[in-house]
């Protein structure tokens, strides 16, 4: 139906206003800038460091890791923000008051989360490139990228969404922040899995953050620092099976969760919430 | 019997289509507490209703249900002629709500954010009624012109409210619901709000459904004022209607020598004709004020929460 080509339409032109407006205030900017600052300077100092029993350079195997890291971010924390925000503030009301409001809004926020992603990658690898040798996109990689980025979104963009779906106010998205930096600190990283006592290896298999470091370090790393991953293989094929799980899981799982976090919105409901921030302490 | 049902249906002639909102026996419950007890009412084409009532009376919680935010426990509704809780993105198109905002789209600009809300009506466009409303046109019809570039944030209290009934209407809707709309207006913004929904009525035809605290608001606005309390409706009919069914005393003021006087009376214009019997060209400055709305409200309301405590006591008498 033309209603539905409308609200895809819409929605990409407001994920790109959205995008645009990221451009143009303060906090957004630091939000680009902040991370790649903290990861250009950690990169640096990494430089002439190397994985333990390796020449691989501990710089160059932390940068593409660290886009699988964002991935990951974006999908889960950035999803999950914005959709408790566009809750609290009335926006999410305003997309149920309007035809097809819901999908349009929907694609907006896939437009602007995979946006933002794209900006804060080229902020943290173009510095990166000049910092650290040994990083190269051959035919092979580029193959990767068209398939790794698009199942990582789809990967954690709807269980972000559910996780937005299920915290109700901006202060317990806390709750969420706490372990995934957890994961991301067994997930190899920063440091190789290899480090870590078996048990945890096996816990941070479970989850997309390690698949998705793998899957960027197999797309910029020579073929031979394979030698400090685990079972000495960039492993596609698992990559693509535990990620395409978690896509399974949170298409299963958003549609139902995100439609009934929608049912419950109500001018009542945004006034209560609203209610209850005034009150919040401030600081 | 059956003949006379037939004049009376020749004499009102046939109906014009169906109501544009038609409630029948709505009840609201959460929980073990009724929050809506059997509700009745209309609304026709081009009508304002105001709801009225208490706070805790179940205004809210009615709109919500006739915009489809809330599902129902019991009782028929029609709006437009669709059920609300089973509406579709069709049906969606044909009804504005103006929400209360708090900070939603603050980094949107104002011509923008209208601009891109109006896209999603294109779709649903009818040769009766173009949708969306033209950015520009509504803009300067809300009174938003100087701020059209203006980013949402910036706007003043008054700013964000015109703009909020001009997202409410960005789609041309053939019903509005309204609630608390004029909350933060100055004096010089209440009219113009005024004057902005009588437009709606008069050249759309736009059904209006409001909730408001302000009775002078309702008495301005409404064809229709719809009395809740307790999750009932203990009056509806027009501003008119309600004083008259009431029958307050009104004041009666005048001057004769030089003194002022008032007084109250059932019936003013045999108390007026008496004056001038006895006094004749000895009485000036003579007013004579009916009870308004206010006065008419506040005396439903006590009345029926005086007969909700008698009835308590009565229950209570009989459990005994």
């Amino acid at each position: 139906m033309s209603s539905i080509g409308t609200a895809a339409r819409t929605g990409f032109a407001r994920g790109g206003i959205e995008l645009r407006q990221t451009f143009s205030n303060v906090t957004d900017l630091w939000t680009y800038l902040f991370p790649a600052v903290l990861l250009v300077g950690t990169v640096f100092f990494m430089r002439n460091a190397t994985v333990p029993g390796t020449d691989i350079s501990l710089g160059a195997r932390t940068l593409p890791s660290t886009f699988g890291m964002g991935i990951a971010f974006a999908g889960l924390m950035t999803v999950a923000t914005l959709l408790v925000t566009d809750r609290e503030d009335g926006t999410l009301l305003r997309a149920k008051a309007t035809p097809n409001g819901m999908s349009g809004y929907l694609v907006g926020k896939i437009v602007l989360v995979g946006g933002m992603t794209a900006c804060s990658f080229l902020l943290q690898l173009v510095p990166g490139l000049f910092l650290v040798d040994g990083l190269s996109v051959d035919a092979g990689g580029w193959l990767t990228l068209l398939w790794l980025v698009p199942l990582g979104f789809v990967a954690t963009m709807p269980l972000g969404a559910v996780i937005g779906s299920v915290i109700d106010s901006a202060r317990n998205l806390g709750l969420i922040m706490l372990p995934l930096i957890g994961l991301v600190a067994i997930s190899g990283i920063f440091y190789p899995i290899s480090a870590m006592p078996g048990w945890l290896q096996g816990v941070a298999q479970g989850f997309p953050v390690y698949w998705l470091g793998l899957g960027m370090r197999s797309v910029f790393l020579p073929d031979a620092s394979t030698a400090a991953e685990l079972g000495h293989s960039w492993r596609q094929l698992e990559t693509a099976g535990v990620l395409g799980l978690w896509a399974v899981a949170g298409l299963i799982l958003a549609p139902a969760v995100l439609r009934r976090m929608a049912r419950r919105e109500s001018g009542s409901a945004v006034a209560a919430r609203r209610e209850k921030a005034m009150q919040r302490p401030v600081g | 019997m059956t003949t006379s049902t037939g004049a009376l249906r020749e004499a009102t002639g046939t109906p014009l289509g169906e109501p544009v909102l038609e409630v029948r026996g709505l009840r609201m419950r959460y929980g073990s507490t009724d929050v809506l007890r059997g509700l009745d009412f209309s609304a026709r084409r081009g009508e304002v209703v105001a709801v009225l009532g208490p706070n805790g009376a179940g205004k809210t919680t009615t709109i919500e249900i006739l915009e489809g935010f809330r599902m129902r426990s019991a009782g028929d509704v029609r709006v437009l002629g669709v059920d609300p809780a089973v509406g579709g993105e069709r049906w969606r198109a044909r009804l504005g709500v103006v929400l209360q905002s708090w900070r939603d789209h603050s980094k949107w600009r104002v011509r923008e954010l209208l601009h891109h809300l109006g896209t999603y009506y294109a779709g649903y466009s009818t040769p009766e009624r173009r949708r969306p409303w033209p950015v520009d046109d509504l803009i300067e019809v809300v009174g938003l012109a100087g701020q059209a570039q203006q980013r949402v944030g910036r706007l003043s209290g008054g700013q964000r409210r015109r703009l909020d009934v001009a997202i409410g209407i960005v789609g041309r809707p053939e019903l509005l619901f309204l609630d608390e709309p004029t909350v933060g207006f100055d004096p010089s913004a209440r009219r113009d709000f005024h004057d902005l929904v009588h437009r709606l009525t008069d050249v759309d035809e736009t059904t209006v459904v409001l909730t408001t605290h302000d009775l002078d608001e309702a008495e301005k606005l409404a064809d229709r004022i719809v009395i809740l309390a307790g999750g009932r409706i203990i009056a509806d009919g027009s501003a008119d209607e309600l004083s008259r069914r009431i029958a307050r005393e009104s004041e009666i003021r005048w001057t004769r020598d030089g003194n002022r006087y008032v007084h109250s009376a059932a019936d003013a214009t045999r108390f007026v004709r008496d004056l001038f019997r006895q006094y004749g060209d000895g009485i000036g400055d003579l007013e004579v004020r009916r009870a308004g709305l206010e006065e008419t409200y506040m005396t439903l309301v006590r009345d029926f929460e005086a007969g909700r405590s008698a009835s308590a006591v009565s229950a209570f008498e009989e459990a005994l």
